[in-house]
C-alpha cells in the first residue's frame, strides 16, 4: 500500500496557545484512519490544516505525492480530497438532490451526468427517498449523511470526516458506520476525526490519539485502548 | 454542451402545459400592440425593461447572493456609450452594443475584483457598488464632451430605422419584449448549468461550496460580469427610448433601487420572479403617477417610489419569499421546479 496523506511535524499556534504541536501521521491508501482526543486536543485545527482552511506554522502536508499545505480548499478538492463540516453546512434552500449534484459537478462532463452520479451517491447513503426535500427540512442524522453524500459525490480519493457521528443516537451511529465501511470498500480512503469512541473503535484500522495538541499514541484500536497515556487523558489518572 | 442542445433540453424538461402557457403569453404580447395606444405601449415598454434589468440583477443577488445597489451604473454606461457612438460618430447602436457590454463588464469586473479579492462582503460590498455608481455620476457630471450635468441628447429622427433604434413606441415595445424573452432564456439556461449551480452554492454557503471544489472567487466574478453585461444592453435601449441622458438621473441610486424591486417582489433567485414583479409594480406605479397628475394637476416626482415602498412592505408581510414562490405553492407546482 502506498502513502496517500503524509503529515509531517505540523505545528499551529494561536497567539500563545499551541493548538497542534509537532504532529506527524501518515494515512495509507485504502485504510480507515481515525484521529481521536478529548475536547480541545487540537483535532479540528489539525483537520482544518489538512483540508486547506489553515496553513501550518511549521511542518508540511503531502497529499498523493504533492505538497498540500497552503493549497486552497477548492484546489485540494479537485486533487481528490473531500471534507465534511463538524457543524453541518448543507445548502439549506436547495433540495437534497441539488446539494449532492453540486458536489458531483466537478468531475462530471455535464449536469446530466452530475445528477445521475448524485443519485447513485444518495442511494448509497439512504437519502434517495428524500431527494426532493429542501436540505433545511432534514433531521440531523439525515443532514449528517447529506454532508457525507455531498463530499463523496466529488469523487474523492480521501474522505475527511469531521465528527460525523457526534450528536447521533446509537442506531444512527451504527447505520453510518455500515455506510462508511461500504464506502471504504469501494476504494475510498477515510480519515475520521472523532469523539465517539465506540464507533471509532469499530471502524478504524489505525487510531492516532491527540492530547493538548500533541500525539500521545498511535496504533490499532486494541493497542491504543491499552495505552496508559490514553487511559489517563480519557478517564483521568485515578482510573489507572 | 452547446447552447442549442441545452435549449432543446430545457424545452423537453419543462412540463408541456407550462410551455404552452408561456408560448401563448408571448404570442398575446406579440400581437398586443394593435390594441394598445401610445401610453399603454410605453407602460409595456417599461414593464419589459424592468423585467430585463431585474433578471440581470437577479443573477448577482438571487443566484449568487451578491447585493449590488449600483446597477444604474451599467445602465448609464451602456446608455452613454450607445448614444455617444451614434451621435458623435454615427455608429449604429446595434454595433455599439459590443463596446457598451465590454465597458460595463469591465466596470463590473473591477468592482467585483476589489470586493471579492479583499473579502468585502454583504452590506460593505453593496456600499462599494453605490460608491462606483456615484463616482461615475460625478465624472459624467463634469465631463463636457458628453454634455456634463446639462445632459446628452439623441436627436429625434423623422425616418424610422429599427436597426439604429430610431422609431416609434411600437418599435421599442418589440425591442424590449425581445430583450425580456432573451434575458429569461439566458437566465434559464444559466440556472441549469454548472455555473448556475456554482452560484447557488456560493449564495447558500461559500465555505461549503469551496469544499466541493468550487472556485468561489471565479463564480462571483462570473456573476457580476454576466449581470453587468446584460444590464448594459438594456441601458443602450433605454437611452434611445428616452433620447436624453442626465448623469443625475441615469446614475442615481433611486434608479438602482427601482431596478431591484421587481425581482425582490416577484421572488429572488427565481426565473419568473423578475417578470412577475415588473408586471405587478410597473403598471401600478404608472397608474399612480397618472392618477396623482389628474388629482393634483401636476406631476409629483417620486410618488411611484413611495408606492413601491408600500408594496414592498405588503409583500414582505404576506409573501416574504416573493409573489412567484407564493403563487407556485397556490398552483401546486412542486418545490425545486420553476
Amino acid at each position: 500500500m502506498s502513502v496517500l496523506l503524509d503529515v509531517r511535524g505540523v505545528t499551529k499556534r494561536f497567539r500563545g496557545l499551541t493548538a497542534v504541536d509537532n504532529v506527524s501521521l501518515t494515512v495509507e491508501e485504502g485504510e480507515i484512519f481515525a484521529v481521536i482526543g478529548p475536547n480541545g486536543a487540537g483535532k479540528t485545527t489539525l483537520f482544518n490544516m489538512i483540508a486547506g482552511v489553515m496553513k501550518p506554522d511549521t511542518g508540511s502536508i503531502t497529499f498523493a505525492g504533492e505538497r498540500a499545505d497552503g493549497i486552497a480548499p477548492h484546489e485540494l478538492c479537485r486533487r481528490g480530497l473531500a471534507r465534511t463540516f463538524q457543524i453541518v453546512r448543507p445548502f439549506p434552500e436547495l433540495t437534497v438532490l441539488e446539494n449532492a449534484t453540486i458536489g458531483a459537478m466537478m468531475r462530471a462532463p455535464d449536469m446530466e451526468a452530475a445528477r445521475a452520479h448524485a443519485g447513485e451517491v444518495l442511494r448509497q447513503l439512504d437519502l434517495w427517498e428524500r431527494r426532493d426535500a429542501k436540505a433545511k427540512s432534514l433531521t440531523l442524522p439525515d443532514r449528517k449523511r447529506l454532508e457525507c453524500a455531498r463530499a463523496l459525490a466529488t469523487g474523492p480519493r480521501l474522505l475527511l470526516l469531521d465528527e460525523v457521528m457526534a450528536g447521533l443516537r446509537p442506531t444512527e451511529v451504527d447505520r453510518i458506520v455500515a455506510i462508511l465501511r461500504e464506502i471504504n470498500r469501494s476504494g475510498v480512503t477515510i480519515l475520521l476525526i472523532e469523539h465517539v469512541m465506540r464507533a471509532t473503535m469499530a471502524l478504524a484500522g489505525r487510531i492516532h490519539v491527540l492530547h493538548h495538541g500533541a500525539t500521545i499514541a498511535e496504533g490499532t484500536p486494541e493497542e491504543v485502548t491499552r495505552h496508559p497515556k490514553v487511559l489517563e487523558s480519557y478517564l483521568g489518572a485515578e482510573a489507572l | 454542451m452547446n447552447p442549442l442542445a441545452s435549449l432543446s433540453h430545457l424545452a423537453a424538461e419543462a412540463p408541456r402545459r407550462a410551455l404552452l402557457l408561456l408560448g401563448l403569453m408571448v404570442a398575446v404580447l406579440a400581437v398586443a400592440p394593435v390594441m394598445l395606444d401610445r401610453y399603454l405601449l410605453s407602460v409595456f415598454f417599461l414593464i419589459f425593461w424592468f423585467a430585463t434589468v431585474g433578471q440581470a440583477w437577479n443573477i448577482m443577488m438571487g443566484f449568487c447572493g451578491q447585493l449590488s445597489l449600483g446597477h444604474a451604473l451599467y445602465v448609464g454606461l451602456g446608455g452613454y456609450i450607445g448614444a455617444l457612438l451614434w451621435v458623435k460618430f454615427g455608429i449604429s447602436p446595434a454595433i455599439a452594443l459590443l463596446p457598451a457590454v465590454l465597458v460595463a463588464a469591465a466596470f463590473g469586473a473591477a468592482i467585483g475584483w476589489l470586493g471579492f479579492r479583499f473579502g468585502i462582503e454583504g452590506v460593505y460590498f453593496a456600499l462599494l457598488t453605490i460608491a462606483f455608481a456615484e463616482v461615475t455620476r460625478i465624472g459624467f457630471d463634469n465631463w463636457s464632451f458628453v454634455g456634463g450635468a446639462a445632459g446628452f441628447f439623441i436627436p429625434v429622427s423623422q425616418v424610422a430605422s429599427p436597426i439604429n433604434l430610431r422609431g416609434g413606441p411600437v418599435l421599442f415595445y418589440y425591442v424590449a419584449l425581445a430583450m425580456m424573452v432573451v434575458a429569461f432564456v439566458v437566465c434559464a439556461l444559466l440556472r441549469r448549468s454548472k455555473l448556475g449551480h456554482a452560484w447557488l452554492a456560493v449564495r447558500e454557503d461559500a465555505e461549503a461550496a469551496r469544499a466541493l471544489g468550487i472556485d468561489v472567487f471565479r463564480a462571483k466574478m462570473a456573476a457580476v460580469i454576466v449581470s453587468s453585461a446584460m444590464t448594459a444592453v438594456a441601458g443602450v435601449v433605454y437611452a434611445f427610448y428616452q433620447n436624453n441622458l442626465f448623469p443625475s438621473q441615469t446614475f442615481d441610486i433611486a434608479r438602482s433601487i427601482e431596478m431591484i424591486l421587481a425581482p425582490i417582489i416577484g421572488g429572488l433567485g427565481t426565473l419568473f420572479g423578475p417578470i412577475l414583479g415588473a408586471f405587478i409594480l410597473t403598471p401600478l406605479g404608472q397608474m399612480l403617477i397618472a392618477l396623482v397628475e389628474k388629482i393634483a394637476g401636476r406631476a409629483i416626482p417620486g410618488v411611484n417610489l413611495v408606492f413601491y415602498g408600500a408594496a414592498l412592505m405588503v409583500i414582505i408581510w404576506y409573501a416574504p419569499n416573493g409573489v412567484w414562490p407564493w403563487l407556485k405553492k397556490k398552483l401546486g407546482i412542486p418545490e425545486g421546479r420553476e
